[in-house]
Order: C-alpha cells, then structure tokens, then sequence
C-alpha cells in the first residue's frame, strides 16, 4: 500500500508545519506528493460521526488505528505524532478504547496480584475489591481528557508568542494523550510478576516511551516560547504522567494487612478487618 | 417496544394471551442466541425483556451471601446493572459512529441477549461452587467460563458483523470482546463467601 513510511520518509518539517497551517492544501515534496485528504478516514467528522465522508481508503481504518498505535510506542525525535501520524484527522476511537482497556486491564491485574498473593500467604484476606474498577476508570478517563484540555487551553494562552505553528486543536491533543497511554497496558500485565525492582523497572521503561513521545509532539509547538514557559511545561507534563503511573502502581498493586497476625506488612492503606493501626508492628505483639 | 402486532378481530382478548406470545418471543430468542446461525429474527423484532430478565438473574446471582463492607465487596446489584446497560449503550454508540447501519435498540437487544451463555456460566459455577474448593473446582470453572465467552462473542459477532462497512469489522468487535470479558472476569472471582 502506499503507505504513511514511504510518506513520511520523504516529508520535511517545513512542509509539515505548512500542512499545519493549512490543513487542506496538498504540498509538493521532492518526489511524492502529500494527499492529506485521501488519507485515513477514521476522523472526527461534523457531527455525529466517527468517519469522515466517503473517501478514497488507502489502508483499512483497523490498520490506521494500528499504526497510530505503533508510532506511539516508538517515539522518534524527528517524527511529530500528530503531524506524521495523525495527518490533522484526529479520531476519538483510540483514545476511548485505550482508556477503557487500561482501567478494566487495571482492575483485573490488581484483583489477580491479590489471588497470587493469597496463594503465597493464606492468611491475606481476598476480597473482590469490585469497587477499583470504579476508581480506574474515573481516574484515567479524567486524566485522559482534563489534562489535554488544560494543556491546550494553555498552549492556546500563549498563542501570541508562537510565529510560526499554530497549537494543536483540543482533539488532537486528546488523541496525543490517549495514544501515549497505550503503552501503559503492557506495563500492568508485567506488574503482575511479583518482583519488585522488576514493577520499577518496568514502570520506569514504560514511563519513559511514553512521556518521550508526548515529549517530542509537544516540542516544536514549544521551542518558539520562551526557556522558562517551555521547559516549566515540559516538566509538568512528565510529572503528570509519571504521577498517574505511581499512582496506579501503589493504589492498585498494594499488599493488604494479613487478616490475622503475621510479620509487619509494608504497605497499608486499606483498613484490615481486626482494629489495629495496621503501621505500628509494636501492636500485633499481643494477639 | 416492536411487538408483533395485535392479531386483527381480537380486540378485548384476556391478559394471559399476549404475555405468552411475549414470552415465546423471547424464547425463541434464546434459541436463536443458543444456537447462532445468521438469521434476521433478532434483529427485526427487538425486545427488551429477554436483556432486562438476564441483565436481573446475573446481577442477583453475583450477590454474595454475606453482607460485607464497602470495601471488600463483591460487585453490588446496582454495579452489575451499570455495567451491563451503560456497556451495551456505549458499544452501540460506538458501533453506530463506525457508519454501521443497525438501529440502536437493535444493537442493544442483540448484545443482552448474548449476556446468555454467560448467564448460564453463573449458574453452573454457583452449582460447582457447592462442592469442595480447590483447584479442580476453579479449573471446572475457568473452563466453563471460558467456553462461554467464546460462545457469547460467537453469538453476538454472527448478528453485529454485518452490519458494519468490512474495513471497520475488527473496530466494532473489539468493544463487544472487551464488554463480555469483563462480565465473565465478575463471573470467574465470585466467590460466594
């Protein structure tokens, strides 16, 4: 097919950033021609719809939503994810779907973590703790969509400074951020293994893909602001980021306090069923 | 609800007559989801009743015997229902903005009736459940469970698939295998103490 590596080998940023400001033009490169209509047609269309108008399909929407899905969890310095990638379509099905299978994938691994542990230590208590399936999904749907709103409202603020490109639109940066979280679900399966230099290892790898590509998209829309603005928000957005992968790690991959006595359990936040301060070891000594 | 019209020259008939049409309706559903083969029955004479009786037994199933706290809970009767209802409608939102061409309640009749295999995956782990715990008793399980699922995602794909553009197939199906998966993750943990 001809497809979106042939393009973009051929692409220059100038021309990229052309295509940005005008999103409908077709710029001629060397020797390809960019189509940027004929492309992908999973899109936000007016409306009610997912698809955009008829189009010509140069690949399979399944096989768009792949590649989109690749390019995330292989950041290039050179490649901007929503230039190269998302080629000003962005679609609300990654995103959606993305986050949809990083809470239940959550939910589910946590719960196994607990079956595991349970087998190692019969006297941890097992319960089905359904309710984190609540918290996962509110928390990373509201990650997922405030924190791109915040991001584009603020980059949209500091749209004065910018000569050249102009900011992302507020589903771009969604589709950004829902694509950059993908990474994430390979990561839970892993935390199911119970070593933990393993978990950080494999939290900080994971981290790190992940915030790298997030990282490269924003930074041409960024270089042309000031030092202080651009590495101030740099910064907050892989604070964010690694906040969000802690936070997971600790909330939904905690041991629980053994039901009954047993050696000083490491981390506690969930109240145990016997009505001891589950941090002070002096106190199990009397049961 | 699309209910096969009154027959003509019964105007005043007596209460019971079409409650047992309805129910044969949804009986006959139930045949058609045990055994899938593609036929528009589903499809054209949607109910709701088939979903909401399924949509009951499982949440009430799920219920654990023991009045637990909060937090060590097993999914409550209100959680399931949330999960079955929003799912369904979030899927057939989903299925719709694809560019498929099925109608709402449509989609909606035909991923409840699925829920069925499923359904009777509860039941038979509960009736196993009765025996001694072990390992023998969570792989009889894990089986049954998984069996079904297949069967759940075989049923509703044979119904759903069509009416989506081809490139887009695999798009729609995978909303519908994350939906059956996690009922039959609730189904799988149960554990009745």
């Amino acid at each position: 097919m001809a497809s979106a590596d042939e393009l973009t080998f051929h692409e220059f940023e100038e021309a990229t950033n052309l295509l940005a400001e005008t999103p409908d033009a077709a710029t001629t490169s060397r020797s390809d021609q960019l189509t940027p209509q004929g492309h992908v047609a999973v899109a936000v269309g007016s409306g009610s719809s997912y698809g955009a108008e008829d189009e010509v399909e140069e690949e399979s929407d399944k096989a768009a939503v792949l590649n989109r899905i690749k390019g995330s969890l292989l950041p290039r310095p050179g490649h901007n994810f929503v230039r190269h990638h998302l080629r000003n379509r962005p679609d609300l099905y990654g995103p959606f779907w993305i986050c949809a299978t990083l809470a239940f994938v959550l939910a589910v691994t946590g719960n196994l973590t607990l079956v595991l542990a349970q087998r190692r230590d019969p006297s941890i208590h097992y319960s089905p703790q359904f309710h984190k399936v609540t918290v996962a999904g509110i928390s990373i749907y509201c990650y997922a969509w405030l924190v791109p709103l915040a991001l584009w409202g603020f980059l949209r603020w500091r749209k004065g400074v910018r000569e050249r490109m102009g900011p992302y639109t507020f589903l771009e940066t969604v589709c950004v951020y829902g694509y950059s979280l993908f990474v994430f679900i390979p990561m839970v399966v892993l935390w199911l293994i119970p070593v933990p230099w393993l978990q950080w290892l494999f939290g900080a790898l994971a981290l790190g893909l992940s915030a790298t590509g997030l990282v490269f998209t924003l930074w041409p829309v960024v270089r042309e602001d000031t030092r202080l603005v651009a590495m101030v928000l740099l910064s907050a957005v892989v604070l964010l980021h690694a906040l969000l992968a802690v936070g997971c790690k600790l909330y939904f991959f905690q041991s629980l306090p053994p039901e009954k006595v047993a050696p000083p359990p490491q981390i506690t936040s969930l109240p145990s069923n016997i009505p001891l301060p589950p941090t002070l070891p002096q106190s199990m000594a009397p049961s | 609800m699309a209910e096969a019209e009154e027959s003509p020259g019964d105007p005043g008939t007596a209460s019971p007559r079409p409650l047992m049409r309805d129910l044969k309706a949804v009986g006959k559903k139930f045949m058609h989801v045990l055994y899938p083969r593609k036929s528009n029955t589903l499809l054209r004479d949607w109910d709701l009743w088939g979903p909401l009786i399924l949509c009951v037994t499982l949440a009430l199933m799920l219920q654990r015997d023991s009045v637990d706290s909060e937090k060590d809970g097993g999914p409550q009767f209100a959680e399931v229902f949330v999960i079955v209802w929003f799912g369904a409608v979030t899927i057939t939102l989903n299925s719709k903005l694809l560019g498929g061409n099925i109608s709402f309640f449509q989609s909606l009749c035909v991923l409840g009736y699925c829920i069925l295999p499923l359904t009777v995956a509860m039941l038979i782990c509960r009736l196993v459940l009765l025996a001694d715990p072990g390992p023998v008793n969570f792989m009889v399980r894990l089986f049954v469970v998984i069996v079904m699922f297949a069967w759940s995602i075989v049923a509703s794909t044979a119904f759903l698939a069509d009416s989506q553009p081809p490139n887009r197939r695999a798009l729609a199906v995978y909303p519908v295998f994350l939906f059956y998966f996690v009922i039959s993750w609730m189904i799988l943990t149960f554990t009745p103490q």
